[in-house]
């Protein structure tokens, strides 16, 4: 689901694999390395000394995730939230918090991904692409979260996007994802039925949030349909300062 | 001949499923079909406790055949009733004895899966109904995927995910 896990997953396994045998562009780096394992000092070194660290971050753009692996960690890492908790909103809060720093870290990376592919090939994006714009206002953030960001978790838009129509409430944006991936394989027992466990989704999405300086909350809501039994609804409610900025921002007419 | 006629996936009427956990408890029972008479709660978990027996006692008696005796001439189970206990195995050894597979009625058929964690999956089906090793293997699917990647299902309790039901439900209707 999120990018960095699978990136370093993904690149570790390619770097395990090239261990044993080095290829044949190594040859022109340096005379050839010995097979031996290198000691052990916790970060395992491939032989032609390439960690994932020095590989392109664009590389594993397109690499795909088991999603049964990710199921199955996503499961633990409810049980293990679960584990500590004394009711279902401390259990969201718990979950919140092991998604927004995710969130944060990946706000980086998508930004960096969208400038490399808004260029059309590598070579030129020093010379022709100027950087994307973090976001100033609500909207284009929203629109962020909505596309590239739903894209980059899993590989699809987000269904909806939505501004609350109750006039007390101006600072409150609605997402809807009507199946969302965390969800798929959960059944919360009739006892918590307030509870969603996307609430890790939610997370990611108030540190990215965050990481834009827009200081918000992010909450997860249950609402099914009869299509769509795991409808989820993405509650983000800005802060004070936020809106006031966003009431200057529009005054001077800044996008 | 009848069931040759029929297409791979076609008609298909499956009455009712039931999930045993390995220590022989009742752990799931839905009916998709009417057409057989249904049982109160009590019987089906003494149904349930009855099979396990009656599968451990057949599994039990599946003869072994002595290890000394390699040659392809002892085919024949049920030969090793003398040699010493150390050296038997299965026909297959590969394969450990399977035990009760089917129990057919004039109306109907039970057919028993036993996965290798020891969970059973009963399934009663019209004795016409062919496949039922497909229809088997979708539900042990939709089991790994709905019950055991549930966070909130307890190995070894009874089975209550409504996404489990869901789609079970769905597919078993969508086919039938």
């Amino acid at each position: 689901m999120a990018a960095p896990p699978r990136h370093s997953a993904m690149l570790s396994m390619n770097s395990a694999v090239a261990t044993p045998q080095p290829m044949p562009g190594d040859m022109s780096q340096g005379p050839p390395q010995s097979l031996t394992p290198q000691p052990s000092q916790g970060l395992r070194v491939p032989s032609n000394r390439k960690t994932i660290y020095d590989r392109h971050l664009n590389r594993s753009r397109n690499a795909e995730l088991s999603r049964a692996s990710f199921a199955y960690l996503f499961a633990e890492m409810v049980t293990y939230a679960q584990r500590r908790v004394t009711g279902i909103q401390d259990l969201e809060k718990r979950l919140n918090e092991q998604g927004y720093p995710l969130g944060l870290r990946l706000l980086d990376l998508l930004f960096y991904r969208t400038t490399t592919t808004s260029s059309s090939a590598l070579s030129s994006s020093s010379t022709s692409s100027s950087p994307p714009n973090r976001p100033l206002r609500i909207l284009t953030l929203l629109h962020l979260i909505h596309g590239p960001l739903w894209r980059l978790l899993f590989g699809r838009s987000a269904d909806a996007l939505e501004h609350s129509v109750s006039p007390d409430t101006p600072n409150e944006y609605m997402i809807t994802d009507n199946d969302p991936l965390v969800n798929a394989y959960i059944s919360v027992p009739r006892e918590m039925n307030q509870l969603n466990c996307a609430a890790f989704v939610a997370g990611i999405i108030e540190g990215v949030c965050d990481g834009c300086g827009f200081e918000a909350k992010v909450s997860a809501h249950n609402q099914p349909t009869e299509m769509w039994p795991s409808r989820t609804v993405f509650l983000l409610s800005f802060g004070e300062s936020v809106m006031e900025r966003e009431k200057v921002l529009e005054r001077s007419g800044i996008k | 001949m009848r069931r040759a006629s029929r297409y791979p996936l076609g008609d298909v009427t499956v009455f009712s499923l039931i999930i045993i956990n390995k220590a022989g408890g009742l752990i799931y029972q839905r009916e998709y079909q009417a057409g057989l008479r249904s049982l109160s709660t009590n019987d089906y978990l003494v149904l349930a406790g009855t099979f396990h027996g009656v599968h451990a006692i057949t599994r039990s008696i599946t003869p072994k055949l002595p290890l000394a005796q390699t040659s392809p001439a002892t085919t024949t189970p049920g030969g090793g009733g003398s040699a010493p206990p150390a050296g038997y195995s299965y026909p297959n050894p590969g394969i450990a004895a399977s035990g009760l597979e089917h129990l057919e009625t004039e109306k109907f058929r039970l057919t028993c899966f036993q996965t290798l964690t020891g969970t059973k999956f009963l399934l009663f089906t019209d004795p016409m109904t062919g496949n039922v090793d497909t229809i088997m293997n979708k539900i042990y699917e939709l089991y790994a995927d709905y019950v055991m990647k549930n966070p909130f299902y307890q190995l070894e309790m009874p089975v209550r995910c409504e996404a489990f039901d869901r789609h079970l439900g769905a597919w078993l209707r969508g086919r039938t």
